[in-house]
């Protein structure tokens, strides 16, 4: 039933609806005061929380599709992708502007200043060169072989969030949340090294 | 350069709000130049009678505002009604923080480390009933059940801002009295230097307790002098009610020139010094949290800046955070106590 669903001429459009919810819900949340006592708070760890989740989400495409032959998923994984880079964006800009002002001085000294926020900022400068290369043409531009090396930064990026996300919570030693998403993407890429290795023994 | 020049400081003119020099150490008016308290009183009274006379129709109500508090109870739990207090600094006129906020937005670990926790969980915490231990280098050691700590001294209300240090602040108006009424009961020794509090830790009805967030129970200290600080106070309710547990039923502290931490909640214990105890953050992260953790705009916490804070409820979202002041605004009254530390260093 679901390879059926996948086969779905709509998926992608479904796939897109449901990805915006979370943003749906944190500007009805914002202009309802809806987001509890300190609504920028929420917003900035809420986007950030939602890069992270679309981030194993993407990172789980490959391993389910081998896993179940659900190959269909693969031409949904750009759009997950992308939807990193969306609520990363999004989390950034809560950052410079709820918390920051828009003073840029203030951030780009905030940056060099604080580690965790530095390897956030590099974690999306990152994305935004995939981002940018995530498109067909892109693939040709570079031959494919390159494009390949190129977005297994994703693996680097998810590295940076992590360590953004623990040196975050650090400050208060609050690190259980951490811990889920850390354990969830080391299960998303020791599946790939176990996979590559079985393939190579057929 | 945010010091300031010191001849400054020092000029005739009493000035409000100073700024620590890293060379000189914190710089404080010398004690000449502060209005006596004599002084002050008499010209609230010169105000009052001035009110009296222009609002005429008014003057009911002034009277009734000076005999007790006048916030407006939300009407959830016990009253608890304190006298306006006479002790300077402590009746901030800024707009209150409402008491949904104030009681929904907590950072109290032993139920949660979520600040949407406490207000969810804290209702098993067994508040009756209550002693507090006083132990240590005092003459009297003494037990006090809460129905005596109650009636030890009248109830004062005093509007306080709570700056905490992840950078959000509150206006609350607690209900209590100055901690060194507690104090002189018992007679600390010339030995005893710091207090050291010991905050209620039960696994039975605390989970975050269970977690190892921090090594429990919750200790907090402060030095003598701090404690004796008519500004400290020993605090059992806020809006003209009980404390909620989730604020530190049914007896905390409020410090208000140090971040939110320092002021322990759900006290258990009392235990009179030699040494500087080493609090709960302090032990789990000594870069981060000093012992002092006065609130200090030029001392940034390592992970953020301490520059600036925003007012929960109060800023609109897109609004700019507000200037944090030194000593949260309570320079005036204690920024003697930290003559000539430099406070970068004792952060």
């Amino acid at each position: 039933m679901l390879r059926t669903a996948l086969q779905h001429p709509r998926i992608k459009l479904l796939v897109f609806a449901l990805s915006l919810l979370p943003l749906v819900w944190l500007v009805w949340g914002a202009a309802n005061n809806a987001l509890g006592a300190n609504p920028a708070e929420y917003l900035i760890r809420a986007s950030g929380d939602w890069t992270l989740r679309f981030l194993c989400l993407t990172l789980a495409v490959t391993p389910v599709r081998q896993l179940f032959q659900l190959h269909a998923l693969a031409k949904l994984r750009r759009m997950l992708g992308l939807f990193v880079f969306f609520y990363a964006v999004l989390h950034a800009l809560c950052y410079a502007w709820l918390d920051m002002g828009f003073e840029w001085f203030d951030v780009a000294q905030d940056i060099a200043k604080r580690p965790f926020i530095l390897v956030g900022f590099v974690a999306l400068v990152l994305l935004t060169l995939l981002a940018g290369t995530s498109f067909q043409r892109a693939v040709r531009w570079l031959g494919g072989a390159a494009w390949q090396r190129l977005h297994r930064t994703v693996y680097l990026i998810a590295g940076l969030g992590l360590l953004h996300f623990f040196w975050m919570r650090a400050g208060k030693n609050n690190f259980a949340e951490v811990w889920v998403y850390t354990a969830i993407v080391a299960v998303l890429l020791l599946w790939r090294v176990y996979f590559t290795k079985r393939s190579k023994a057929i | 350069m945010l010091c300031m020049d010191k001849r400054l400081t020092m000029s005739s003119r009493p000035s409000r709000r100073l700024m620590n020099s890293q060379a000189a150490g914190f710089v404080h008016p010398i004690s000449s130049e502060i209005t006596p308290p004599s002084v002050y009183y008499q010209r609230r009274e010169w105000l009052q009678h001035m009110a009296a006379g222009v609002a005429g129709v008014g003057l009911a109500a002034w009277a009734a505002r000076d005999a007790l508090a006048q916030t407006a109870r939300p009407g959830k739990l016990a009253p608890l009604v304190g006298a306006v207090s006479r002790v300077s600094g402590a009746s901030t006129m800024e707009k209150l923080t409402s008491y949904n906020d104030a009681s929904t937005y907590n950072n109290f670990y032993e139920f949660g480390t979520d600040k949407s926790d406490p207000a969810k969980y804290a209702h098993t915490l067994p508040v009756k009933p209550w002693r507090i231990e006083v132990e240590g280098l005092v003459k009297k050691p003494m037990q006090f059940d809460l129905e005596d700590l109650l009636k030890l001294s009248p109830m004062e209300e005093r509007i306080y801002r709570l700056r905490c240090v992840e950078g959000w602040s509150m206006v609350i108006p607690w209900v209590g009295y100055s901690l060194h009424e507690l104090i002189k009961r018992v007679e600390p020794l010339g030995s005893a230097k710091y207090i050291e509090f010991t905050t209620l830790a039960d696994p039975k009805t605390m989970p975050g307790v269970r977690a190892s967030v921090l090594d429990w129970p919750y200790i907090e200290g402060l030095r003598m002098d701090e404690a004796l600080h008519p500004l400290t106070l020993l605090s059992f309710g806020m809006y003209g009610e009980v404390l909620p547990p989730q604020n530190g039923a049914p007896v905390r502290l409020v410090v208000p020139w140090k971040y939110g931490f320092k002021s322990a909640k759900s006290l258990v214990k009392l235990r009179f010094v030699e040494k500087q105890p080493i609090n709960s953050w302090g032990r789990s992260a000594p870069q981060e949290y000093g012992f002092y953790s006065n609130v200090n705009p030029l001392v940034d916490h390592p992970r953020w800046s301490q520059a600036s804070e925003r007012r929960i409820g109060e800023d609109g979202l897109f609004a700019k955070k507000r200037k944090t002041l030194m000593f949260n605004g309570y320079e005036a009254q204690v920024g003697q106590l930290y003559a000539g530390m430099d406070l970068k260093k004792f952060y």
